[in-house]
């Protein structure tokens, strides 16, 4: 038998998928200074664009390295002790500073030996690769952003 | 490159902005003449199974678009490893990416440690990938291979479903491909015999689905190498064109002939020396 190529958005069923997931950045209203929706910079808000994404595996996707991440720290913890996953988030932690300016392109090269991403290849690596992106922050706002002054 | 208000860089990966565009889209479509167009499919029969010597796979080599054939000579039997062959049925585009990123992986990985890979990594790969995208990924694949262990025949589902089995079919053609696989297959049976019964599992399939067609190919697996039969046998509704269509030069006869020289003068002449060492 084969597949057909059929797309079901299953909005509704995505309920479900939100409370076992773990929150993520950039997903809710984007808010700036005091709480309130950032207008200028994001636009205007509507709850439908916001609370449900269209596909059946956006917000996976978007979890996924989290999950991940999650499940290999809790049995690793469970396995040898709290010191493993405890040492292994430091060194991750240490690898993640090692980057240009927020607006350059960083390889995440020690991140990636640490991960073990470079002996790999995936979607990550072919598609959307940020390092071809047409767009380009414009460099004062990302410092600062990043500094946290805006 | 267009400067904007960025706060984020894009995730790499796979982008979802067009979803709800796509979904609008195929509203207002439906409605309208125009369709959205139909991805290639392979709409296939493949089939493997496993002799004394080695790992037999077959597949026919038809891909279909909708109603059209799109390829009449469609590869199916992707390579792997040396070692290790698939065939995949489903989608046309994510068998064939599924595969390659399986065997780049499996490059870096006997790269890396100096052995061949086992059927087993790949299989496990594989059944990670499709697993973790849902079966959205319409790739259906007989994965066979010989290695340090012996000779393996594994299917792997779009969903991620992994069997292993010694004979198999897959593909629309699966079912008439299955009869005849189930009817004449013996466990370890003579190199010759194991293909012949492939190929007529195939043409069981080419004969009773409209998805499958055209040539078979064979592709034979052994601890000393691989065979990689393309075509093991033609199909025999072959168009035969009953004239030439190509026309002599001089058919057309030319009437007037009007010839006016380019003059071209030497402005500038640099050599620059090749470094031949």
């Amino acid at each position: 038998m084969y597949c057909s190529v059929v797309r079901h958005q299953n909005t509704r069923g995505l309920r479900s998928q939100l409370k076992d997931s773990v929150p993520v950045t950039g997903m809710g209203p984007q808010v700036g200074a005091y709480g309130v929706q950032d207008t200028l910079r994001s636009g205007f808000s509507s709850v439908k664009n916001e609370l449900l994404p269209s596909h059946a595996l956006e917000l996976s996707e978007k979890n996924f390295q989290l999950n991940q991440d999650k499940m290999n720290f809790s049995n690793l913890r469970n396995i040898q002790g709290l010191h493993a996953p405890l040492k292994l988030q430091m060194e991750y932690r240490a690898a993640r500073q090692i980057q240009r300016l927020p607006f350059l392109q960083s390889s995440h090269l020690a991140l990636d030996t640490l991960k073990g991403n470079d002996e790999s290849i995936s979607f990550e690596d072919i598609l959307n690769d940020p390092a071809q992106s047409e767009m380009m922050g414009e460099p004062h706002i990302m410092v600062e952003y990043k500094l946290g002054m805006m | 490159m267009a400067l904007s208000n960025v706060l984020e860089i894009p995730t790499s990966g796979f982008n979802f902005e067009n979803v709800a565009r796509n979904v609008a889209l195929e509203g207002l479509l439906e409605g309208g003449q125009t369709k959205t167009p139909k991805p290639m499919k392979t709409g296939t029969t493949i089939a493997g199974l496993v002799c004394k010597e080695g790992v037999v796979l077959g597949a026919d080599t038809r891909a279909t678009s909708g109603e059209v054939v799109a390829d009449k000579m469609c590869a199916k039997i992707h390579y792997i490893s040396p070692n290790i062959y698939c065939c995949g049925a489903g989608t046309a585009a994510d068998t064939e990416k599924t595969t390659d990123l399986l065997s780049s992986n499996l490059t870096i990985f006997s790269m890396n440690s100096g052995r061949n890979p086992r059927v087993v990594m790949a299989v496990n790969i594989l059944q990670d990938m499709l697993f973790r995208y849902r079966g959205q990924i319409g790739a259906s694949l007989i994965l066979g291979g010989v290695d340090c262990n012996g000779n393996h025949l594994y299917t792997v589902g779009p969903y991620g479903s992994i069997d292993n089995v010694p004979y198999l079919a897959m593909g629309s053609g699966d079912l008439a491909a299955l009869g005849i696989l189930e009817d004449r297959f013996k466990p370890n049976m003579e190199m010759e015999e194991a293909k012949e019964l492939v190929r007529d599992a195939i043409h069981s399939g080419i004969m009773s689905d409209l998805g499958s067609g055209n040539n078979i190919d064979i592709c034979v697996i052994t601890k000393q190498g691989v065979d990689y039969i393309r075509p093991y046998q033609e199909s025999e509704y072959k168009d035969k064109r009953q004239k030439r269509y190509k026309y002599g030069p001089g058919t057309t006869s030319i009437l007037t002939e009007k010839i006016v020289p380019l003059e071209l003068e030497v402005v500038q002449e640099t050599v620059q020396r090749m470094d031949t060492a």
